[in-house]
């Protein structure tokens, strides 16, 4: 091996002209390569990361002349800021030869000690200026170096390589965060929310009227349902094909409680086909209350909510079947809805089922709205539970919810008024990482 | 206490959730993958619960010779089959070539791509209905679709060349222009509103004050 310190051109860094024919020979001659190969087996069963200098191998050609890159500068060495530890954030200037195409990749070399023997934590492509070493140990002090790489492969054979390396950067420490500063903006945000919210909460609960616009799919609640018991037909009520871990689901179920109420006053049989166990556990319970709280629990019948299946489409397919077959008068669909939304909804329509939709995804609004008869859209799903109870403690935290669409508002036009003068501080405020 | 365990554990989980999303530090952020993990398995037991049911609907439709019963009979042979079949298997159960990916490959597949092809079938009637100029604002939709789905096919762009029309009226920019500012103005305004929703509903769950997800008020 021939080891060269460039001083004038590029100050510290070092030059490594490795692999020479003239080596080759020489390791032919002297080098046992039975030891060799023990000692390589060693390292690999160790798992031993090589100094970057001995990972690179024989070469069948000398590198040409002027293939020695400039190194890189300005190299910092964080604390990954706003992680869980483990981790350290290297940033560079790329080498002046980066953009000649001098570069073909930086190695990131790690010691603990400014002195200290390097080894290779990783590499990024030429063009890179910055790296996360997530093998970093918590509270252990590290000093790192990059090396900028010119080399050449051929038949992914490497040919030849020449490093420069720049001069160590540190020490630095890894630690763990108590809060992510990123999302500071999301935290305001959810405490001027929270606060709007149980504001208008206590507000509602000395008794003061709050105004709470018509929503027309809500107000047809009872006018579906008094449809069906004229008809002498079955309401199906379809909570969506998500589990109670989703927020629309728990909306959903939330407004069958009030809709099999009314079933149970107009002593129709509502039915409830779902797609998730423990939907259909919970869904169980809140029909039985109803009953109860109807004064008909000898009405409630334990197979009026029942398990379809939890796939997709055979949920869609079992849907499709039962509104075919028994012609039902009113359908709700309320929850979370995917591919299978159009499909059920369609087959309602051609049934001559009158339908109430209400779903957050936003993709599947316009199958619901071009489907059925009336359609609540997004945050009328969340508001519907509150709007049929009437309960002030509920609709309080609707006008809460009121003062943070507001709030955005004010945001969007003052961001617009500023944008247009080519001030963008402002959106910034509001990215969520 | 039926409803105040509940809700305490309603409660604590719920907060414990909402700090985890600000805090990076161990255990908070094992917290989600910990919490999801749980549901999981809760879920896969309760898996049993969904299946006993379906049998016992099922049966007891058959039992009492109602109106259809002669679905329910398919219900329980395709269920046993695949249970059987899957069990019988053991572990290896989903591999290629076994009797369960036969069944999977091509009765269970075959199935859920004709439910999804229905959707194109369905896509078409409601579009139809949805597209007549009934009113302004029917009209208006219409037209609207008509430019997007020229837009969105090759023929569009060689009417415009052949028509020597200028670049910025090609059907694809119109297009483009209807699904980026107005499409996505609309989409966000909904997005905006969902996710107040989600926020309200949420805290409603956590502080106690709605409770019919519980079983009632």
């Amino acid at each position: 091996m021939i080891r060269l310190t460039i001083g004038n051109e590029n100050p510290g860094c070092e030059l490594f002209i490795i692999g020479t024919r003239g080596m080759v020979k020489l390791l032919n001659f002297i080098a046992p390569l039975l030891l060799c190969t023990v000692l390589a087996g060693f390292a690999v069963a160790q798992d031993v990361i090589l100094p970057s200098e001995t990972n690179i191998i024989d070469s069948a050609m000398v590198a040409p002349d002027g293939s020695l890159p400039l190194g890189i500068s300005n190299l910092i060495v964080r604390d990954n800021p706003n992680d869980d530890g483990n981790s350290i954030w290297l940033v560079w200037d790329k080498s002046p030869d980066d953009d000649l195409g001098k570069i073909t990749s930086y190695i990131i070399l790690r010691a603990e000690s400014r002195e200290g023997e390097y080894s290779r934590v990783g590499d990024v492509t030429s063009g890179t200026t910055e790296f996360f070493d997530n093998s970093a140990v918590d509270g252990v002090e590290y000093y790192y170096k990059i090396a900028a790489v010119n080399s050449l492969h051929d038949n992914g054979q490497l040919q030849w390589e020449m490093q420069a390396q720049s001069d160590p950067a540190g020490p630095v420490k890894s630690s763990a965060q108590w809060f992510d500063m990123r999302r500071f903006n999301v935290f305001i945000g959810v405490i001027f929310l929270c606060s709007a919210i149980l504001y208008f909460i206590s507000k509602a609960k000395t008794g003061k009227e709050l105004f709470i616009r018509k929503i027309a799919g809500l107000d047809s609640v009872d006018e579906a349902v008094g449809r069906a018991t004229e008809m002498g037909r079955k309401i199906f009520y379809v909570p969506g094909i998500s589990d109670m871990d989703n927020v629309q689901t728990i909306a959903g179920v939330t407004i069958l409680g009030r809709v099999a109420q009314l079933a149970a006053e107009y002593e129709t049989w509502i039915e409830v086909p779902v797609c998730k166990s423990l939907v259909m556990v919970t869904a169980k319970e809140i029909v039985k209350e109803a009953y109860v709280k109807a004064g008909r629990p000898d009405a409630f019948n334990d197979n009026q909510v029942h398990y379809l299946t939890d796939d997709q489409f055979g949920y869609a397919a079992a849907i499709d079947g039962m509104i075919v077959r028994e012609k039902p008068a009113t359908i709700f669909y309320m929850g979370s809805f995917y591919a299978e939304s159009l499909i059920m909804a369609e087959t309602g329509n051609a049934a001559g089922a009158i339908q109430i939709a209400g779903t957050g995804q936003a993709s599947q609004l316009p199958f619901f709205v071009a489907a059925c008869d009336y359609t609540l859209i997004g945050e009328e799903l969340f508001a519907a539970s509150a709007y049929l109870s009437k309960e002030p403690k509920l609709l309080g935290s609707l006008k809460g919810q009121d003062m943070g669409k507001a709030a955005i508002l004010i945001f969007i036009i003052l961001g617009l008024i500023l944008e247009s003068f080519n001030i963008f501080q402002m959106s910034n405020w509001f990215s969520v990482r | 206490m039926r409803r105040e365990i509940p809700l305490l554990i309603t409660g604590i989980v719920g907060v414990v959730f909402v700090i985890q999303y600000f805090i990076p530090h161990y255990p908070f952020n094992q917290l989600n993958n910990w919490f999801s993990d749980w549901f999981s398995i809760i879920a896969a037991c309760a898996i049993w619960l969904g299946a006993l049911n379906l049998l016992k609907v099922s049966a007891n439709k058959i039992y009492r010779k109602r109106e259809d019963w002669g679905f329910s009979i398919v219900i329980i042979v395709c269920f046993l089959i695949i249970t059987i079949i899957g069990f019988a298997e053991g572990e290896g159960f989903r591999n290629i070539g076994t009797k369960f990916d036969w069944l999977y490959q091509y009765v269970y597949t075959p199935l859920s791509s004709t439910m999804f092809a229905l959707l194109a079938f369905f896509v078409a009637s409601a579009s139809y209905r949805a597209f007549r100029a009934r009113n302004f604002d029917a009209t208006l939709l219409l037209v609207a679709a008509f430019l997007v789905m020229i837009g969105r096919v090759p023929v569009g762009d060689a009417i415009a060349m052949k028509l020597h029309l200028p670049l910025s009226i090609y059907p694809s920019e119109i297009s483009s222009w209807i699904m980026n500012v107005f499409n996505t103005a609309g989409q966000r305004a909904i997005m905006i509103g969902i996710a107040l929703g989600i926020v309200s509903t949420s805290l409603r769950v956590i502080l106690g004050i709605e409770r019919a997800h519980l079983g009632g008020d």
